[in-house]
């Protein structure tokens, strides 16, 4: 029996519902609004290829590939640290921990995900920043190599609770079939665990970089800033999060600066739907084969 | 012999890999009680009675973070009350409504794409849309929206996860006497998943709590002389406040002791927050076991 009053709810239940939808949409298409004006003066390609920054200098100038370079850098430096830690905390979380040891060690991996960015990049500026200029001998502390590190500590948690589940996920029967012809626990592991847990690992790897690069706080404070494209770790780098971070407060509203890092937005949306969209399939991918 | 030779090579790479697993736990264990710990020892002896109950003084090299914890506080309470309705009621749409309808998937796809925004693009939407479009101006009410959309996804996904949990013969019951769909939904569902909810109410205070980023252009100021005084008042935060103090002092060294007392007071009220959430989980999920 369905009442009048019932139908209603369900209506306003799925009105509701749709705020999430909304709000991305929102998103998208207010940095559009606010981006798209800044292509009325200059070309993308002069934008997307300009290897100088200068939005405040004369004449101004807006090439963003310096920034993307210091994105990507950053984003490929974290992901080497993070993965290999990641994966082989997931491991040994669902594989070789007994529950015990797991009810502890889990917590600290979820509260590394909850630390606030900033206090992270508070972290690499007294403490690693000065470590890599003594002993490493870099000019400056706050570099590539400072920004890399601490981003991998952010994207550990991410990794290592995804490609977790996509382990557990692995069928017992697989394990037992493997130790049964002889193979040790870590050969299980390498040779039959992890291959069938791969797609599942790459939707990890993929989240993690989509967290990095869309990381603000620790590049604003740890990456040093300069807008140049990178040629060792110990450059300082300006990657896209923090140079809209630093400079939006200081662009007059509505200027052509105002709009360039508005256009600068949608280039790292774009990065981050990318890299999500691409973790989304992988993990298609693993369902569509779990089942067959 | 030569098998013999090789099986104890195996044992031995067994052994090693398997120490390097435990190695990369350790990993993970050693940087948060690392930081945890330096802050706390650094960090100590900034914290006082006058730290947490005075204002900024002297070009904030002096005094206390008194206004920061009541921003920080209102942003992240204020936006969970607007958000945590919203969220429990997508939840409640998405498990107990709909089926897999073309309405459900977009729905998802949204929420999963919000979930990987960076908190920067919050950040210039809220400055585009909330700031500037409607008016709003940098106020406490422009950053508590901000920060709601921002928590959004966590909301959803902890409700849901927790209306999963309920008994499918709960419901059964609920209707064989006689409910309606609604009633059932009201009065046996939602309390019992209420503890579940409220997690995730604990999980999203947390990330509000320590966001930056999406607060920077919307809702925060490097300094206020008082307290807001209504929701439309810029106002100061912890985190924005850590920021600023770490990075454009005019006399770091002076400014050293705050700095580190500012990043402690962040992390025992964040990673507080998120223990609370995780010891209440364990719990739940030990009851639901018996």
């Amino acid at each position: 029996m369905k009442t009048r009053a019932e139908q209603c709810t369900a209506w306003l239940l799925a009105g509701i519902s749709t705020l999430s939808i909304l709000s991305m949409a929102g998103i998208v298409l207010f940095l559009l609004l606010d981006g798209l004006p800044f292509f009325r003066d200059h070309s993308p390609a002069e934008f997307l290829l300009g290897l100088h920054w200068y939005p405040t200098d004369e004449p101004m100038e807006f090439g963003i590939l310096p920034l993307m370079a210091g994105s990507l850098a950053v984003t490929a430096l974290a992901t080497l640290m993070a993965v290999p830690v990641g994966v082989a905390t997931a491991v040994y979380l669902s594989e070789v921990a007994g529950p015990g040891v797991r009810r502890i060690v889990k917590p600290f991996v979820e509260l590394l995900a909850a630390l606030p960015s900033v206090v992270i990049g508070f972290f690499g500026m007294v403490v690693v920043a000065p470590f890599l200029q003594e002993y490493l001998g870099a000019s400056t502390g706050l570099n590539l190599l400072n920004a890399g590190c601490m981003l991998a500590f952010m994207s550990i948690p991410i990794i290592c609770s995804v490609a977790e589940d996509a382990i557990h996920a692995v069928p017992g029967a697989l394990r037992e079939a493997s130790l049964s012809l002889g193979a040790t626990q870590w050969e299980t592991i390498w040779h039959v665990v992890l291959p069938a847990a791969g797609s599942g690992i790459g939707t990890a790897v993929m989240l993690g970089m989509s967290r990095s690069i869309g990381e603000t706080m620790v590049v604003l404070m740890v990456a040093g800033g300069a807008a140049v494209v990178p040629s060792s770790v110990f450059d300082s780098v300006r990657p896209i999060p923090a140079s809209i971070a630093a400079e939006m407060a200081e662009a007059p509203f509505h200027s052509e600066h105002y709009y360039a890092l508005f256009a600068t937005g949608i280039v790292l949306i774009l990065f981050t739907l990318v890299f999500n969209a691409a973790a989304f399939r992988m993990a298609e991918k693993n369902r569509s084969g779990a089942d067959c | 012999m030569t098998t013999a030779t090789h099986n104890r090579l195996r044992l031995r790479i067994q052994h090693i890999m398997l120490g390097l697993l435990h190695a990369a736990a350790a990993v993970n264990m050693a940087a948060l009680s690392g930081i945890c710990l330096f802050l706390a020892v650094r960090g100590s002896s900034a914290l006082s009675w006058e730290f947490l109950t005075a204002y900024p003084r002297a070009m904030m090299t002096e005094g206390g973070v008194m206004p920061c914890i009541v921003g920080t506080f209102l942003l992240s309470c204020g936006s969970m009350l607007l958000v945590f309705p919203a969220g429990v009621a997508t939840a409640v749409y998405l498990h107990e409504y709909s089926g897999s309808s073309r309405i459900t998937r977009c729905i998802r796809f949204g929420i999963s794409n919000l979930a990987g925004v960076p908190s920067i693009i919050f950040g210039l939407f809220g400055l585009s849309f909330f700031v500037t479009f409607l008016g709003l101006g940098v106020s406490l009410m422009s950053g508590m929206l901000t920060l709601a959309i921002l928590t959004l996804p966590v909301i959803i996904n902890t409700a849901e996860e927790s209306l999963r949990r309920i008994p499918q013969s709960w419901r059964e019951a609920s209707l064989a006497l006689g409910a309606s769909k609604w009633q059932t939904i009201v009065r046996i569902v939602i309390p019992a998943a209420f503890p579940g909810m409220l997690t995730g109410c604990i999980l999203g205070l947390a990330r509000a709590a320590g966001e930056t980023g999406a607060i920077m252009f919307t809702a925060a100021v490097y300094f206020t002389p008082h307290l807001p005084e209504s929701v439309f008042s810029p106002v100061m935060s912890l985190p924005y406040h850590m920021y600023v103090l770490a990075t454009s002092g005019t006399d770091m060294d002076k400014t050293l002791p705050l700095q580190y007392g500012t990043a402690l007071m962040l992390i025992f009220l964040v990673v507080g927050m998120n223990l609370l959430a995780i010891l209440l989980r364990d719990r739940m999920q030990r009851h639901g076991r018996q």
